[in-house]
């Protein structure tokens, strides 16, 4: 079964990610709050590993996570648990070692059952619009930003003449 | 290893569209400020500030000798970004696969909850 993820913005700060699973939501919201799962989904791709994943799971207690890739750059996010309405929802501050935005967000997971199937729906509310255009003009849906598709195209072509990278 | 004050400056300069057609115009090839200048309709100065903050974050370097100084595209910094955001649009759709891997699993290993779909692969 196609599991379709939509991307929508509903205010100008904000990103929405909306997409559903076939299964309860207990059992999702395990996936996306035990350390030994999160592990498991969680960033880890493209030679990517988690090597830190702390978990306090309470109202103020911290989370942590870091990735490691094979090359042994490392990328580090971390927050505090805001909510923690279980099973339907979690509220969390996050903010990257790394900062590729400016500033921190907020992320609110809602979950939604029906049938068995359960509505995952992430909404990251930024600092700042620049922030989300930050986030959202990166390729993310491709054709919004025409400037973007010019770059890959150019990195393309930059790839194959200087023989770059991976 | 790329240093979080490099990325940093090179996304604040791709976060610009006049910075980021500049890119555009220059990975076809060299030019000047004054070439550069012309379609986008800006007086030189203006030009002359985007490229500052374009080299700053190390995507174009320009020539020291000559008046003309032409602006090149500098290919190391825009891989690094672009590898920076391919990864992350790339990031939540693996993740929710993965997702729905685990999920299956769990869901195999019985804790409790028999209500699973079974859809031949995805």
């Amino acid at each position: 079964m196609a599991h379709v993820l939509t991307l929508t913005t509903p205010s100008d700060r904000e990103v929405a990610m909306t997409r559903t699973f076939d299964a309860p939501r207990d059992m999702v919201f395990e996936a996306l709050t035990r350390p030994e799962l999160i592990k498991r989904w969680l960033g880890v791709q493209n030679g990517w590993e988690m090597v830190v994943c702390e978990v306090d799971l309470k109202v103020g207690g911290a989370y942590r996570y870091v990735w490691r890739r094979t090359d042994g750059m490392e990328m580090g996010m971390g927050g505090t648990y805001r909510e923690i309405v279980r099973p339907e929802r979690i509220v969390t501050t996050e903010s990257f070692d790394q900062s590729w935005y400016p500033g921190s967000a907020v992320g609110t997971v809602t979950l939604v059952e029906r049938d068995g199937v359960t509505t995952l729906t992430l909404t990251v509310l930024y600092d700042s619009r620049e922030a989300r255009d930050m986030v959202l003009q990166s390729p993310m849906e491709s054709g919004v930003e025409a400037g973007y598709q010019q770059l890959e195209k150019v990195l393309a072509s930059l790839q194959a003449e200087g023989g770059g990278a991976s | 290893m790329v240093t979080s004050d490099r990325l940093d400056a090179t996304f604040a300069a791709l976060a610009d569209p006049t910075r980021r057609a500049i890119l555009a115009r220059l990975a076809t090839g060299e030019a000047s400020v004054m070439e550069l200048a012309e379609p986008f309709s800006m007086s030189q100065p203006a030009i002359s500030k985007h490229l500052k903050v374009l080299e700053r974050a190390g995507l174009i370097s320009r020539s020291r000798d000559a008046q003309r100084r032409p602006c090149r595209i500098e290919a190391k910094a825009l891989e690094e970004a672009t590898d920076w955001l391919e990864s992350y649009r790339r990031l939540w759709e693996g993740n929710f696969q993965r997702l729905d891997a685990l999920l299956d699993e769990m869901k195999l290993s019985g804790k409790g909850h028999k209500r699973t779909r079974k859809q031949g692969g995805s």
